[in-house]
C-alpha cells in the first residue's frame, strides 16, 4: 500500500480556517463551534461517525447550507479573506471544490458537459468547445485522472464518475478539494488509484479535506486527522503520531464494542437459488447462473462493489422481481410464482437496502408500519376491518422490546431517526421469527450504537436457527459478521475461502472471475 | 434571507384552518374582477349571500348542485389517496348518465324497487368501466393516466353526443340531441315539495360516511393509504400494489358515475350533452379544499355550490360574468395549494452574511 | 380508389400543416418544460389564454404581431404562476397545472364576458393572411403545401429549429437538460436550479399561448369559448411520444396534422355510412394510442416531477 510522502516545503502556508462553525437543525445541533485550518499541499482526514456532523460542516464551507454562527476564511492574494456565506457560486470563485458522497451528475449529459457545465455564459449562441477541452485534457494528464469525454455519463463506471466530479472542481481551478466518503463505492483497488492520484495533485499544490469513518484509509492517507463527534471537534492529530486505538477512542469516546460470535455449525439449507439469471437494468447489474444456499445456523456474507447484481439479489429474494430463469426454493419448496407476500408467507424476512424508500410508509403511523406485512393476520383484521387495539398494543409491545424511540407508536414513522426507523424494521421482521433473514446493507447510515444492535439481532437469529443472507459493501462488517463469504461482480458470484482483504478485493474488482 | 423548514406535525387548528383562509381568500379576491367588471362590491357579496341563504328554495338550489360535486368530489379525494390521478370524472359521470337513461328510458318496465336500484347500479358500474380502463393501461403499459383520463373526457362526450343524435335520441324531442325522458318509477325521490332537490343527496352524504370509515378503519382503506403514500415501501411489504389501484379506480369511477346517475335520475329525468357544466373537473378543487378527507368534501362540496348559486344570482342581479364563478373556484384552488404549503412548512429568516 | 387520393391532393397536406401549427407550439412549448422537469398541465388553460389574449389584442387595435407578443407574454405570466408554486414551493406539479387551467380559463372567458356582455356573435379581426411568395408558392404541390401558410406556421417552424438549437448546441441547453435530470448537479456547479427552472417554465408557457393565439389570429378571427378542445392535453401526449425531442415534437404534430385533415376529408367520403362523431373521437384515440405505444421505453426526464429544495440533500 502506498503512503504518502511526508511534505513539504509550502506546509505552512494556510489557506483555509473554519471559525467556531454552529449549524442547528430543529432541535439537533449538527456542528457546535468547530474549528479547522487546512494548509497547502496537506491532506487533512476528517474522522466521525455517521451523524457526527462532518458532511454539514463540508456542505457550510461549500455553501449548501448557512451557518448560524461563525466564519470561513480563504487565502486570497496572500491575505486570508472571509468567505461569503451559503452561496455555492461564491465557494466556487474562491477554489473550494467539492466531491459529494452521492454524485452530483447529469446522467443524460457527456463527461465533457458536466464538466463545463456552469462555467460558461448561459445567453450565448456559441461554446467554445475546443477551449475547454483543451483545457480539460491539460487537467486530465496533469493529475492521471482519465475518463472518457463524450459518453453520457449514466454509462460510465463508479470508479469513472468520480473522477469526473474531481475533474469538475478541478476544472473550477479548485485549490481546496473535499472528497465526502470516496472509497464507500470503490473495491479496495480503485481506491489505491485514487489515493494515487490525491498523492499527485497535492504535488501541485492542492489540499484536500478526506471525510471517512474508516481508521485503516485515514491512517494511511493523511498527514493530519481531525476528529468529529456529536457535532463538536474532539482532537486534532498528525496522522504519523496516531493509531487506530487512539483515534477510535477519540472517535466513539470509549474502545469500541466488539460483537462476541461464537462458532456454530450450519444446519440444513433454507433459501437455496438453482441457475437463476435476472437480466439487471444495466448489462451489469443482473445475475447470471446463481446458484448457492444458505442454511440455518449461517449467516451468509455477500461483498462486491454496489452495482454489480447486488439489487437484483436482492429483489428475487425480497419477491420483487421474478427470476428470468432457474429456480428459488425456501425449505426444499419451490417458490414458483415469487412475489413479496409469498416470501413473507414462507418466512423470509427482509431488510431492504432504501429504508426509507422500501422499508417504511412515512406518512403512516409507526404501528401501521409495524403490521404492513402481515396484514391478513387475525389478530390485524376481522372481515377486513382493522383490529385498531390489538395493532396498537403489538405496537407498543414492539417499540418497547426494540427500543424504537420518537414521538410514539401513533406518530407518523417519518419523524424518526434512521437508526429508529431502522430499530421499526427490525422488529417487524424478527418478531415473525422468520426462517431467513435477508439483510441488504443493513448498517449503512447508522451510527456505531445503531450498527452493532443490528449484528446483534442478526447473530441472535443465527443461534436461534435462522439462515441470514447479508449484503454489504462494508467488508469489514462481511468479516465481521459472516460464516461463509461470496463476492459478486458483474452479475457472478462466487464464493470466496480466504480472509484475506486484498485477495477479497481483487475479486470484488472481477480480478479473480 | 428566507428559508423553509419542515414541521414535524402540522398543528391541527392549520390542517383544518388553511382550506378555511384559503376559501375565503379566494372569495375576496373576487373581488378584483367584481371591480374590473365595475359592480359594487358590496352590493355584489350581499346578493351571493342572498343567493345562497336568502330563501329556503335558494338554499335548496345550492344543495342540489352540491350533490353532484360530493360525488365527484370523492372520486377526486379517494383517486388521489393512492395518487392515481383520476382527471377523467367528468367523462364518468357522462358514461354513468349515459348507463341511467340506457336502463332506465324504458328499456325495461319494472317497479320502482327494482328499477331504482339497477339504475344506480348500471350507472356506477360504467363509471367505474370509464376509471379502469386508464388504470389499466397505466399498470399495463405504463401510459399515463392523467392524460388518458383527460383525453377520455372529450372522447366520452362525443360519444354522448352519438348516443343522442342515434340510439339513445328521443323521438319526441323534436330534433333536439337529448335522451328519452327515465321513466317516473325510475326517478329517484324528490326530497321536499316544489323544490329540485331530490334523494341523490342522501346518498352523497351516505358515500361520504362509508368512505371516510373504509378509508381510516379498513383493510383496503389502509392499502390504498400506502399504496399512495409510498408504493415502493407498500410493495415491498407485499401489498399488491396494481390490485389496490384497480380496485380504487372502479370506487373511484363508480362515484363520478353515480353523479351522473343522481343528475338524470335525480334532476333533469332526460341526458342531454351539456348535462355537467365540468362537475368532474370542479370535483378536483373540492377534494383538494377538503384536504382529501371524505367528510371534507361534504363540506367544501358546499362552498364550491355556494359560490356557483350565490354568483349566478348575483350575476343575473347585477350583469356580471357568471364566469366569475369559476374563477373563484379556480383562485380557491390556487390559494389551498398555497396554503397547504404554509401548513406543511415554517418560514425561518436567517441572517445572510456573517460579518 | 377516393381515399388514396386523398393523400395526393395538396389541400391535405396544407390542411395538415396549418393543423399542426398550435400542436407544434404546444408540443415546443411542454418539451422545454418538462426537460427542465417540471410537468406543465397549465397547458389546455394557457391556450385559452393565448387565444383570447391575442385576438383581444388585435380587437383593440395592438396590430397582428403585437397580438402574438401580448399573448406570449400572458403565457409567460400564467407560467410563472406554475413555476412558483412547483419550483420554489415545490408543490404537486399535477394539481397546479390543472389549478393553473381551471384559472387561466376562467380568467379569460371573464374578461371577454366581461369586454363583450350582450354579443351574438363575437366580433372578428383581420387575422394573418397566407403569404404569398413569388414563384415559390406557384411551384407545383409544394407552392400549396409550404408556401402559402401564414406568417404563424412559418414561425412555428422557425421554433422547432430554435429550441432544437438550444437544446443541444448552447450552454444554457445544457443547464436546462441537466437541471431535469439531476437539479444538484447544477445547483452544485453554481447554477440557480429555482432560476433555470422557472425560466423554462415561463418560455414554454409563452410558447403554448401562442399555440392558443394561433387558433384565434390565423385559423380563424374571432374568439369562441371551448375552442381549445383540448389541444393541450394532446401536445402532452404527443411530449411523451416524441421522447422529448424537438425535431420528432414536430414529426409527431404533423402526423396528428395529417390524421386530421384525413378524417375530415374521409368523412366527406363515407359520411353516409359512419356517424361523424366516430370522426371527431379519432384524433383523441390516437393520441391515446400514441401514448401506449410510446410509454414503455419512454425516457423521462429523471427528475421531472420531483421538487429539489435548496440545501436539502
Amino acid at each position: 500500500m502506498l503512503r504518502l510522502a511526508r511534505l513539504n516545503p509550502m506546509e505552512n502556508l494556510k489557506i483555509l480556517s473554519l471559525n467556531a462553525l454552529s449549524k442547528r437543525f430543529g432541535s439537533v445541533v449538527a456542528n457546535d463551534a468547530v474549528d479547522l485550518d487546512l494548509h497547502r499541499g496537506e491532506v487533512l482526514a476528517l474522522l466521525g461517525e455517521n451523524g457526527a456532523g462532518k458532511t454539514t460542516l463540508m456542505n457550510m464551507l461549500f455553501g449548501h447550507y448557512l451557518p448560524d454562527s461563525g466564519s470561513i476564511d480563504v487565502l486570497k492574494d496572500g491575505v486570508m479573506t472571509p468567505l461569503q456565506l451559503g452561496h455555492p457560486q461564491a465557494a466556487l470563485a474562491a477554489g473550494i471544490g467539492m466531491v459529494h458522497q452521492h454524485f452530483t451528475l447529469a446522467l443524460n449529459l457527456t463527461t465533457f458537459d458536466n464538466v463545463v457545465l456552469g462555467s460558461e455564459p448561459l445567453f450565448s449562441w456559441r461554446r467554445d468547445r475546443a477551449g475547454a477541452r483543451a483545457k480539460l485534457q491539460g487537467i486530465m494528464k496533469q493529475s492521471g485522472l482519465e475518463a472518457p469525454l463524450d459518453v453520457p455519463v449514466g454509462q460510465l463506471s463508479v470508479g469513472e464518475r468520480q473522477r469526473v466530479e474531481i475533474l469538475k472542481a478541478l476544472y473550477r481551478d479548485a485549490r481546496i478539494l473535499v472528497l465526502d466518503e470516496p472509497t464507500a463505492v470503490l473495491t479496495p483497488q480503485e481506491a489505491d488509484t485514487l489515493f494515487e492520484n490525491v498523492a499527485t495533485m497535492t504535488k501541485n499544490g492542492l489540499a484536500v479535506i478526506f471525510i471517512s469513518h474508516k481508521l485503516r484509509e485515514v491512517l494511511a492517507f493523511s498527514n493530519r486527522i481531525a476528529v468529529l463527534r456529536h457535532g463538536q471537534k474532539v482532537g486534532e492529530i498528525a496522522t504519523k503520531d496516531a493509531d487506530e486505538r487512539v483515534i477510535a477512542r477519540m472517535m466513539v469516546g470509549a474502545d469500541t464494542p466488539i460483537t462476541p460470535r461464537e462458532n456454530m455449525a450450519p444446519g440444513a439449507p433454507i433459501l437455496t437459488l438453482k441457475d437463476i439469471n435476472v437480466r439487471g437494468r444495466s448489462k451489469r447489474d443482473g445475475l447470471s447462473d446463481a446458484s448457492f444456499s444458505v442454511h440455518s445456523h449461517e449467516i451468509l456474507g455477500v461483498a462486491g462493489v454496489s452495482g454489480n447484481g447486488q439489487s437484483a439479489l436482492a429483489g428475487l429474494v425480497s419477491g420483487l422481481i421474478r427470476p428470468d430463469s432457474g429456480t428459488l426454493s425456501v425449505d426444499g419448496n419451490e417458490i414458483s410464482r415469487p412475489d413479496p407476500l409469498a416470501m413473507i408467507n414462507v418466512g423470509v424476512g427482509r431488510i431492504p437496502e432504501d429504508r426509507h424508500h422500501d422499508g417504511i410508509v412515512g406518512a403512516m403511523t409507526v404501528a401501521e408500519n409495524m403490521v404492513i406485512e402481515r396484514l391478513n393476520d387475525t389478530d390485524v383484521q376481522t372481515r377486513g376491518l382493522l383490529n385498531r387495539d390489538s395493532i396498537q398494543a403489538s405496537a407498543e409491545r414492539l417499540t418497547k422490546e426494540y427500543d424504537v424511540r420518537g414521538p410514539g407508536s401513533d406518530a407518523a414513522a417519518r419523524l424518526l431517526s434512521g437508526g429508529n426507523i431502522q430499530k421499526l424494521i427490525l422488529a417487524r421482521v424478527f418478531d415473525q421469527n422468520p426462517r431467513l433473514i435477508l439483510a441488504n446493507q443493513p448498517t449503512r447510515g447508522l451510527d456505531m450504537g445503531a450498527a452493532a444492535e443490528v449484528g446483534r439481532r442478526l447473530l441472535e437469529a443465527r443461534k436461534r436457527g435462522a439462515g441470514v443472507l447479508l449484503i454489504s459493501e462494508d467488508l469489514d462488517e462481511i468479516l465481521g459478521l459472516a460464516d461463509r463469504i461470496m463476492v459478486i461482480h458483474d452479475g457472478h458470484l462466487s464464493e470466496v475461502t480466504t480472509r484475506d482483504r486484498e485477495e477479497i478485493g481483487l475479486s470484488m474488482a472481477g480480478e479473480h472471475a | 434571507m428566507i428559508r423553509f423548514e419542515t414541521r414535524n406535525a402540522p398543528p391541527r387548528a392549520l390542517t383544518v384552518g388553511v382550506p378555511i383562509l384559503s376559501a375565503l381568500v379566494a372569495l375576496a379576491l373576487a373581488s378584483i374582477p367584481l371591480a374590473f367588471a365595475g359592480a359594487n362590491i358590496p352590493t355584489a357579496y350581499a346578493e351571493m349571500i342572498k343567493g345562497v341563504f336568502g330563501s329556503k328554495f335558494a338554499f335548496s338550489e345550492m344543495l342540489t348542485r352540491a350533490t353532484p360535486l360530493i360525488f365527484t368530489g370523492l372520486a377526486a379525494a379517494l383517486a388521489f389517496r393512492a395518487k392515481l390521478w383520476n382527471i377523467g370524472a367528468e367523462g364518468q359521470l357522462y358514461l354513468g348518465a349515459l348507463a341511467a337513461v340506457a336502463i332506465g328510458a324504458g328499456a325495461i318496465d319494472v317497479p320502482a324497487f327494482v328499477l331504482v336500484p339497477l339504475i344506480i347500479v348500471f350507472g356506477a358500474a360504467a363509471g367505474a368501466a370509464g376509471m379502469a380502463v386508464p388504470t389499466l393501461l397505466k399498470t399495463r403499459f405504463g401510459a399515463d393516466e392523467v392524460v388518458t383520463t383527460l383525453l377520455l373526457n372529450f372522447i366520452i362526450l362525443i360519444f354522448v353526443q352519438m348516443m343522442l343524435e342515434g340510439a339513445l335520441k328521443d323521438p319526441m324531442s323534436m330534433g333536439w340531441p337529448q335522451s328519452a325522458p327515465i321513466l317516473d318509477q325510475g326517478m329517484l325521490p324528490q326530497l321536499m315539495d316544489r323544490m329540485r332537490i331530490h334523494s341523490g343527496l342522501i346518498m352523497a352524504l351516505v358515500a361520504a360516511g362509508i368512505a371516510q370509515f373504509m378509508l381510516a378503519r379498513s383493510v383496503w382503506g389502509f392499502r390504498l393509504r400506502a399504496v399512495g403514500e409510498n408504493a415502493a415501501a407498500a410493495r415491498h411489504a407485499g401489498i399488491g400494489v396494481n390490485r389496490s389501484l384497480m380496485s380504487v379506480a372502479i370506487v373511484s369511477g363508480g362515484l363520478a358515475g353515480l353523479a351522473g346517475v343522481s343528475e338524470v335520475a335525480g334532476l333533469k329525468g332526460y341526458l342531454t350533452a351539456d348535462l355537467s357544466p365540468g362537475f368532474g373537473y370542479t370535483g378536483i378543487v373540492v377534494a383538494m379544499l377538503a384536504g382529501l378527507s371524505p367528510v371534507g368534501v361534504v363540506i367544501s362540496a358546499l362552498f364550491i355550490a355556494s359560490v356557483f348559486v350565490g354568483a349566478d344570482s348575483m350575476s343575473r342581479a347585477m350583469g356580471v360574468s357568471s364566469y366569475l364563478a369559476d374563477l373563484v373556484v379556480s383562485m380557491s384552488l390556487l390559494c389551498v395549494l398555497i396554503g397547504g404549503f404554509f401548513a406543511r412548512f415554517r418560514i425561518v429568516r436567517t441572517i445572510s452574511e456573517v460579518a | 380508389m377516393d381515399i388514396l387520393q386523398i393523400l395526393l391532393t395538396d389541400s391535405f397536406w396544407a390542411a395538415s400543416l396549418r393543423i399542426a401549427t398550435p400542436l407544434i407550439f404546444g408540443v415546443l412549448g411542454a418539451l422545454i418544460c418538462e426537460k427542465s422537469g417540471v410537468l406543465n398541465l397549465g397547458i389546455e388553460g394557457i391556450f385559452a389564454a393565448g387565444a383570447m389574449a391575442g385576438w383581444m389584442a388585435v380587437w383593440l387595435g395592438a396590430g397582428l404581431w403585437g397580438g402574438l407578443l401580448v399573448a406570449a407574454l400572458v403565457g409567460a405570466f400564467f407560467g410563472l404562476i406554475h413555476a412558483i408554486l412547483t419550483v420554489p414551493l415545490g408543490l404537486s406539479q399535477h394539481v397546479s397545472g390543472l389549478g393553473v387551467t381551471l384559472f387561466a380559463t376562467s380568467v379569460s372567458y371573464f374578461i371577454y364576458r366581461t369586454a363583450l356582455p350582450n354579443v351574438s356573435s363575437p366580433p372578428r379581426i383581420e387575422p394573418f393572411q397566407a403569404l404569398d411568395i413569388p414563384i415559390l408558392s406557384d411551384l407545383p404541390f409544394i407552392g400549396p403545401v409550404l408556401f402559402q401558410q401564414t406568417a404563424m406556421t412559418w414561425l412555428a417552424l422557425v421554433m422547432v429549429v430554435l429550441v432544437w438549437y438550444v437544446l443541444s448546441r448552447t450552454a444554457l441547453g445544457v443547464a436546462i437538460k441537466a437541471v431535469g435530470d439531476n437539479p444538484d448537479s447544477v445547483d452544485a456547479q453554481g447554477l440557480s436550479v429555482y432560476g433555470l427552472r422557472i425560466g423554462a417554465v415561463m418560455a414554454g408557457s409563452a410558447l403554448m399561448a401562442l399555440g392558443g393565439a394561433f387558433l384565434t389570429m390565423s385559423a380563424f378571427d374571432a374568439f369562441f369559448f371551448g375552442m381549445v378542445n383540448g389541444r393541450g392535453w394532446v401536445c402532452i401526449a404527443l411530449v411523451i411520444f416524441a421522447s422529448w425531442r424537438p425535431g420528432k415534437a414536430l414529426l409527431g404534430a404533423l402526423l396528428f396534422g395529417a390524421f386530421d385533415a384525413f378524417q375530415v376529408r374521409l368523412q366527406t367520403e363515407v359520411g353516409a355510412f359512419v356517424p361523424g362523431q366516430v370522426f371527431l373521437m379519432a384524433p383523441y384515440i390516437l393520441s391515446i394510442l400514441a401514448l401506449v405505444i410510446a410509454a414503455r421505453g419512454a425516457d423521462y426526464p429523471r427528475a421531472l416531477l420531483t421538487p429539489w429544495f435548496k440545501g436539502q440533500r
